[in-house]
């Protein structure tokens, strides 16, 4: 019966779909190009709709480029294109029933990445509904916004798990940064000798226009502490499902934890999955939730890691409330030490929730004059803002400003 | 005198770099004996001043090869490391041929594209043999470049050649012995690393140090030396950010004789603690309190084994 269906009324339609679709995928973080859609709609055409099976894999093997992106693929594939009888629904298919659609069975969880692609924030909803559409998305953005207020520490088991997949959500855009290697650009910088000669070369004449080459921007890598003492305990298990989130957005991340030892936990957090991931971690880590030995941590990761990871010009997190056990001893050498050795250091505080936070603790005033930055760490807001910190211009060092206290590092 | 045969066991090896000044512990000889044998690429990691780039140079040395180097540093890519388009000449060519008239740009195309305008750089240069043997290619520091450029010594390492989009793949006839060394200021790729033979040099045994210092720097004094070199030791084992390596002990026991010194005593050390010491905090770290205790004892054990 499909192939009874008149060409000029489905195929426009379903270009249409196909469109929207791959604008579904890149909202949901897919590398979806207009080269993509245009091989897509070529694929579909040579493999037709009357099987359904082909149909998804003609656009899988278009859209897809790594394996990690397949789950994704698979759920927006269902969920989009729903009804089995596949070519009649495409037929009256009008965007908006999408949304409405998703709404029926709602209590299936969705990947968040995925329902916000579905939902945009502004529906253009042409036809019907459009009231509904708001409604649908409040009932399942207002919680949220009450979560990124909320203190990590007082979240019962059910908010924690939706803060959870809300931070594996989250990115750091940290600044790119020239690097001494040439690309080539439309304008850049450098003369490309050996593109421009090869233009003269074929069109006969040296009045080419000549080809440039500019330097290519990096991000630079990121070194992350995180204190994982008693006192820091609820915020350190948050943490470090952003910690796998970001490990797994960007190379060179390198993640150590400390409590009385320091241990490198880069390579369990590299793991795809974050529960095995973080079941890895566990296992690795012998002082859970003990005390906090920072002065001497710090030393061992001068000593030990320093070279090794801070030599192209890292930017240091320094995730910790900053009580010692002992007492700051040693501490403010160390923390010049890390200070001097890295490109940016910024210092993450979940006491800072505190407005009347003081500087008084020996630990804390050892560390203080040190850090570039002094950022609170304990509510999704505040790793929001951390994000934003990055994607703002450098602050020089010696500004780093807290509520409550100017900065004090030496000039 | 150049020899085309390779040493055929550990010991000829040991003796070979001996002779030619270097003294390798057992572990490193069977690595270099197994880098020859096999044909594979040797990968040396290890503190700075350890001896690392040393081998390449006495290895060349030895075996009468030709040392080819490259130095890495951050961004480098192939116009510097491996090849480069002659372009002022490749311009002569096209004016030339523009001022002839009835220019062929087919032909003008693939004839600027030709061995004639090559420039070759370091990796280009070990791919060919010089006075009929394969050169030694260091690869000093690997870890100061960046992935891409790993990435691109893949295709090297494992086929010993090298493609020029408009001349083909160029192979190298023999293939040369390469040593690759790291500071280990980040970690090399495993996919470079499976492909070679891996090495950490390690700081030398006392006595080991000592035969280095006596054949590096013959003007010093022998009871000098063995102080020199107790107190280095001793160094070593204090918590230090960077520990003195060979190369700092040499620069000491240099600087020392310049000095006329024939022993050690605390105020000279604290005069030139700078030549083994290269971070303040650990200059700081060796006060005269632990110059002198540390003095007190390097002198005790070089006069024991004098004795001895």
């Amino acid at each position: 019966m499909t192939a009874s269906v008149p060409k000029s009324a489905g195929e426009p339609r379903l270009a249409e779909n196909i469109l929207h679709f791959t604008r579904v995928l890149r909202a949901a973080g897919l590398p979806v190009g207009p080269a993509k859609v245009i091989a897509a709609l070529q694929a579909v055409e040579a493999v037709g709709v009357e099987r359904r099976e082909d149909f998804r894999a003609a656009l899988e093997s278009v859209l897809i480029e790594r394996h990690e992106q397949q789950a994704l693929f698979d759920q927006a594939f269902e969920l989009y294109w729903r009804n089995p009888r596949l070519l009649e629904r495409m037929m009256q298919m009008l965007l908006p029933k999408v949304y409405t659609r998703r709404r029926a069975d709602a209590e299936a969880p969705l990947p968040a990445r995925l329902a916000e692609a579905l939902v945009p924030p502004r529906s253009d909803a042409r036809e019907a509904e459009p009231e509904e559409v708001a409604a649908d998305a409040a009932f399942s953005f207002s919680p949220r916004e009450v979560l990124q207020g909320k203190d990590f520490e007082t979240m019962t088991a059910a908010e924690l798990a939706e803060v959870k997949a809300m931070i594996a959500r989250l990115r750091l855009p940290l600044p790119e940064l020239p690097i001494r290697r040439l690309v080539g650009a439309d304008r850049g910088s450098v003369i490309d000798m050996r593109a421009s000669l090869r233009a003269m070369a074929k069109a006969g004449t040296s009045a080419v226009p000549l080809a440039w080459r500019e330097r290519r921007r990096r991000r630079p890598p990121l070194v992350v502490l995180c204190d994982i003492s008693g006192s820091m305990d609820r915020y350190s298990r948050m943490l470090l499902f952003f910690l796998h989130a970001i490990t797994n957005d960007q190379d060179r991340v390198h993640t150590l934890l400390f409590g009385t030892r320091l241990t490198n936990i880069t390579r369990h957090l590299r793991r795809r999955d974050v529960d095995v991931a973080l079941a890895r971690v566990s296992a690795a880590v012998s002082d859970w939730a003990g005390g906090t030995r920072i002065g001497a941590c710090l030393a061992e990761f001068n000593r030990r890691w320093s070279r090794r990871l801070l030599a192209q010009g890292a930017i240091v997190l320094l995730i910790s409330d900053g009580l010692d056990s002992d007492v700051g001893e040693g501490l403010a050498v160390e923390m010049e030490r890390l200070a001097k050795s890295c490109r940016r250091l910024i210092w993450l505080n979940p006491l800072l929730r505190y407005s009347k936070f003081e500087a008084r603790p020996a630990g804390i005033r050892a560390m203080l004059p040190y850090v570039d930055e002094l950022l609170p760490v304990h509510n999704l807001e505040s790793l929001k803002q951390l994000a934003a910190t990055f994607a703002r211009p450098h602050a020089t060092r010696g500004t780093a400003r807290a509520p409550g206290f100017a900065s004090r590092r030496a000039a | 005198m150049p020899s085309a045969t390779l040493p055929s066991s550990v010991d000829d090896v040991v003796e070979l770099l001996e002779k030619h000044d270097y003294f390798a512990d057992r572990r490193l000889a069977t690595s270099v004996f197994l880098a020859l044998k096999m044909g594979r690429p040797l990968f040396l990691e290890g503190e700075a001043g350890v001896g690392k780039t040393e081998i390449a140079k006495v290895l060349a040395n030895a075996l009468g090869r030709e040392l080819v180097r490259l130095q890495c540093y951050e961004g480098l890519d192939t116009a510097s490391a491996v090849y480069e388009w002659n372009y002022p000449r490749q311009m002569i060519e096209i004016r030339l041929a523009e001022a002839q008239g009835g220019v062929d740009r087919e032909a003008l195309a693939t004839d600027i594209f030709t061995e004639r305008f090559l420039i070759r750089r370091p990796i280009m240069q070990a791919l060919v043999p010089h006075r009929g043997l394969a050169p030694v290619l260091l690869i000093d520091e690997l870890d100061r470049t960046d992935e891409p450029f790993e990435a691109y010594l893949l295709e090297v390492l494992a086929e010993y050649q090298v493609t020029i989009p408009e001349l083909g793949a160029i192979v190298a006839s023999s293939p040369p012995i390469v040593v690759i060394t790291s500071n280990r200021t980040r970690e090399i790729h495993d996919a470079i690393k499976r492909r070679c033979l891996y090495h950490w040099v390690d700081y030398p045994t006392a006595a080991r140090e000592l035969a280095i210092v006596r054949r590096k720097v013959p003007g010093a004094d022998l009871r000098l030396s063995r102080e020199v070199v107790a107190f280095t030791q001793r160094l070593r084992a204090m918590d230090l950010f960077k520990a003195p390596g060979i190369a700092e002990t040499l620069d000491w026991a240099e600087a020392l004789v310049a000095l006329d010194k024939i022993a050690l005593d605390p105020e000279t050390v604290a005069n030139t603690l700078g030549a083994l010491l290269k971070y303040q905090d650990d200059i700081g770290a060796v006060s005269v309190e632990v110059a002198t205790q540390l003095v007190g004892e390097a002198r005790l054990e070089a006069a024991a084994e004098l004795g001895s």
